[in-house]
């Protein structure tokens, strides 16, 4: 998918922006210091610093610097950006959608709400995935065995139980009509663990990103039953959408940017809008390919509607399965 | 056949280029010297490395990280015979026979004995890798979370090296406290904080590296201060300039010659594991290595036995080597390292995966071959070094406490960036050094605390998927056979100590 996809509900929001004054270039600080909440080689580190090396290569901005400031799944960064406010106008600190779910579970007291969010920039799908050989052919085929015996399918995730991975495959399971509470999920401790579980036989199915999942479908590993985007994915031409098959669910693992609170509204909107431009460059779209990222811009108030929706809908969802 | 020769061919002359001969060195160099820094293992080396290969052509990209990785694995095993402070959960082993070594005056003799451990280690798994890295992709995928858990379980039994006659309730209680300091921080299947007290600071749980270096160097450091008549010691042979002799006697290269091969052979296996990796490897090596030798060799475990650290130092290198199988033939990370390696493989838009060795054959051959060459180019890049690295242990201790202090504490603190680490790292290096003076041994306590993490994991995993029930402790064979292991190393000295109890029993009737 090359063009950039918005959800209906973003795209209304973004009118709203984009009917704002303009901004000027001297909004925008000559550098931009990236706060990274996790360690070297993350997919945090990843997205800010394939960022900054596009800002830079395109012209956009003078130069980035990288601060890793991991500890507490975000949360150190976090406490350490509203401590520090006051000297951080020209700070952008990544994320993702685990915030929102970190908040939620409380494993840091601080939400999206006590920073200033800037923009979502890009996505990754989940998807679901079962090994090659294993004689599922389809969702609707899991969707049988799953009614047979919802203990005989074990789903794998790279994250704890009540985070990203398990809640996209209870969204589907639900969106099936099925109970989200019965799908037996397995934690792993990251995806390429969650990946060797089901590739060892010991789970059925495999809750990822589409990105992960990808990799190893092309090594023949793997077959990757449905993906949770609004519509195909190019990458995945072949893959059908669960919407499409008729169970009602979209759920887009963004990742973002945000500033710390009090950043004046106009040094806001610049980072954003910067970060808008930077989707039209050469240098963005070689890092984008590379990493095979799918472009999403909800930017500011986009931005938080968009998180608040996400909010909800997990929110809901890990109340009835009593993770909160 | 004809494939793989020509791959060869091909990995070959990529490697002899000379832009990538410069690489493997100066990867090898830059590597030692990272790796010997408390706190920079080779997974901080190799992401030091990615930005600065951006713009590599990608086998001259992993040529050079294949070098910075086996250069920051002996640079670490150098601080910990050295000063007793591993950095890398996969050189803490080292340390139990390296640094016993080194106090004894035998520096150089132990750093020579650990780079020939490293380069045969290396090259033995290297060759297995390229005879049989595709065939080894099934194996690969054979292990679940049950028998995972074996495995760490019967790691847990390299403990009895600590476990001397009288100890042995000492070291139990201490690889107790090593499990139970596991727990804390968020519950690794749930997400629960567990013994935090509130404070994020813990969330993390307490890092491997605050552990080993509050424990190991730290306390090591506060205990020559306590120790007054250590010093005069250590004073004395620092005026003489004495690291020992770097050569190794025919008796001795004979009595390492099996261990390496015996652990060349299980540390390779147990890298291939994608659960297990490199610490494992060196634990189980250990264990592996004590409980084959004679009663009389058994003694010198954890005080200085060649063969102690010859095993670990071995297995270790060969597991690094294992990690690629999965790797490259599968494209999952079996290690830490691994799982950077593959993000920088990605990031140069190499997929690696079981087609890697059809689209570009030149990466694959060249990172095999390049394993060699950073092998051979260590040690002969090392072996000179040794002399003037083992020169640190002639700084006089009124110079060395202090540097060993301040490079742990900043050690650590780099890694974080939190001060609370600190204050921490010294509340543990005291209770630490009065469990010391009381005689409790440090090492079981850090085996207990790496093995705990991943005990748990596996072990509630295996549950989990087995509904609950705890019957694939005997249903499934692999488990059931590691577990049998397990019992027999556990009960066979128990059974000789107690026969020859009644022998002695009986020869006092007698006489």
């Amino acid at each position: 998918m090359k063009g950039t996809k918005l959800a209906a509900v973003a795209s209304a929001a973004f009118l709203a922006v984009s009917t704002g004054a303009s901004v000027s270039a001297q909004d925008l600080p000559s550098n931009i210091h990236f706060l990274i909440p996790g360690g070297a080689g993350g997919g945090w580190d990843g997205t800010a610093r394939g960022t900054g090396l596009a800002l830079v290569g395109a012209g956009l901005i003078d130069s980035a610097s990288y601060e890793n400031l991991s500890g507490g799944g975000g949360g150190v960064a976090i406490a350490h950006l509203i401590e520090t406010a006051d000297q951080q106008h020209d700070t952008m600190m990544v994320n993702s959608t685990p915030i929102v779910i970190r908040s939620l579970t409380g494993v840091f007291p601080q939400s999206f709400r006590d920073l200033t969010p800037i923009a979502a920039t890009i996505a990754d799908y989940g998807a679901l995935v079962v090994a090659a050989d294993g004689g599922v052919e389809s969702f609707d085929d899991l969707l049988t065995a799953f009614r047979e015996d919802p203990a005989s399918v074990k789903v794998a995730g790279g994250s704890v139980r009540g985070g990203m991975d398990h809640l996209v495959a209870a969204l589907a399971f639900q969106a099936a009509g099925e109970d989200p509470l019965s799908v037996a999920y397995i934690p792993y401790d990251a995806g390429g663990d969650a990946m060797t579980g089901l590739l060892s036989g010991e789970t059925q199915v495999l809750s990822t990103g589409l990105g992960e999942a990808l990799a190893q479908r092309e090594a023949g590993q793997v077959r990757i039953l449905a993906v949770t985007s609004d519509e195909r994915v190019a990458e995945a031409a072949d893959v059908p959408t669960l919407t499409e098959m008729g169970y009602e669910m979209v759920f887009a693992n963004w990742r973002g940017f945000f500033g710390a609170p009090g950043m004046p509204e106009e040094r806001a909107d610049a980072f954003a809008e910067v970060l808008g431009q930077l989707y039209d460059t050469p240098e963005w779209e070689e890092v984008r390919a590379r990493n095979g990222w799918v472009n999403l811009y909800h930017p500011r108030a986009a931005f938080v509607e968009f998180l608040e929706a996400q909010e909800a809908a997990v929110g809901d969802l890990m109340r009835r399965m009593g993770v909160i | 056949m004809d494939a793989m020769l020509t791959g060869i061919g091909t990995g070959l002359s990529t490697v002899a280029q000379p832009i990538n001969l410069l690489m493997v060195m100066v990867g090898c160099f830059a590597g030692t010297f990272i790796g010997m820094l408390p706190g920079l293992g080779p997974i901080s080396a190799i992401a030091l490395m990615i930005p600065i290969t951006y713009g590599f052509d990608p086998a001259s990209g992993m040529i050079l990280m294949a070098g910075v990785y086996y250069g920051a694995i002996f640079g670490g095993s150098t601080s910990s015979i050295l000063i007793n402070a591993p950095g890398v959960a996969g050189t803490v082993a080292t340390s139990f026979d390296g640094y016993p070594l080194a106090r004894q005056g035998h520096a150089g003799k132990a750093l020579a004995i650990a780079a020939y451990a490293s380069f045969s280690g290396g090259t033995i798994a290297a060759i297995f890798l390229l005879l049989a890295a595709p065939a080894l992709a099934s194996v690969a995928l054979s292990f679940q979370s049950s028998d995972y858990f074996a495995l760490m379980v019967l790691g847990l039994t390299a403990v009895a090296a600590f476990a001397g006659r009288g100890n042995f309730l000492k070291a139990m209680m201490m690889t107790v406290l090593g499990l139970m300091l596991s727990t804390i921080g968020s519950d690794p299947a749930d997400g629960m904080p567990r013994f935090t007290f509130g404070r994020i600071d813990l969330l993390d749980g307490i890092s491997f590296l605050l552990l080993a270096m509050a424990t190991f160097a730290l306390s090591e450091a506060i205990m020559t201060v306590l120790k007054r008549e250590k010093i005069a010691d250590s004073a004395k042979a620092a005026a003489k300039g004495h690291i020992g002799s770097l050569k190794l006697s025919r008796a001795e290269v004979k009595e390492i010659a099996p261990s390496i091969g015996r652990s060349s052979i299980l540390g390779f296996f147990i890298g291939v594991l994608p659960g297990a990796g490199a610490t494992i490897a060196s634990f189980l090596a250990y264990g592996m290595e004590r409980n084959v030798a004679s009663s009389e060799k058994k003694k010198l475990f954890g005080k200085g036995s060649i063969r102690g650290l010859a095993a670990p130092e071995t297995a270790n290198n060969a597991a690094a080597s294992g990690s690629f199988v999965p790797l490259l033939t599968l494209g999952i990370p079996g290690s830490g390292t691994t799982a950077v390696m593959l993000g920088a493989l990605i990031s140069y838009g190499v997929n690696p995966g079981p087609q890697l060795f059809v689209d570009r054959p030149e990466v694959f051959w060249s990172v095999i071959i390049s394993m060699y060459i950073g092998n051979i180019v260590l040690l002969i890049l090392n072996l000179p070094l040794i002399p003037y690295i083992a020169r640190l242990l002639t700084i006089p201790s009124h110079l060395l406490v202090p540097l060993v202090l301040f490079f742990s504490l900043i050690g650590v603190y780099l890694v974080s960036f939190n001060t609370f680490d600190l204050y921490m790292m010294v509340a543990v290096a005291g209770l630490a050094l009065i469990l010391r003076l009381f005689d409790y041994p440090m090492a079981p306590m850090i085996l207990g605390f790496i093995l705990g993490d991943m005990m748990e994991t596996n072990l509630r995993r295996a549950l989990q998927i087995n509904d609950g029930s705890l019957s694939f402790l005997w249903e499934r064979p692999i488990t059931l056979a590691i577990m049998l292991l397990t019992v027999v190393i556990v009960v066979l000295p128990l059974v000789g100590y107690f026969r020859e109890r009644r022998a002695l029993v009986r020869a006092g009737e007698g006489g």
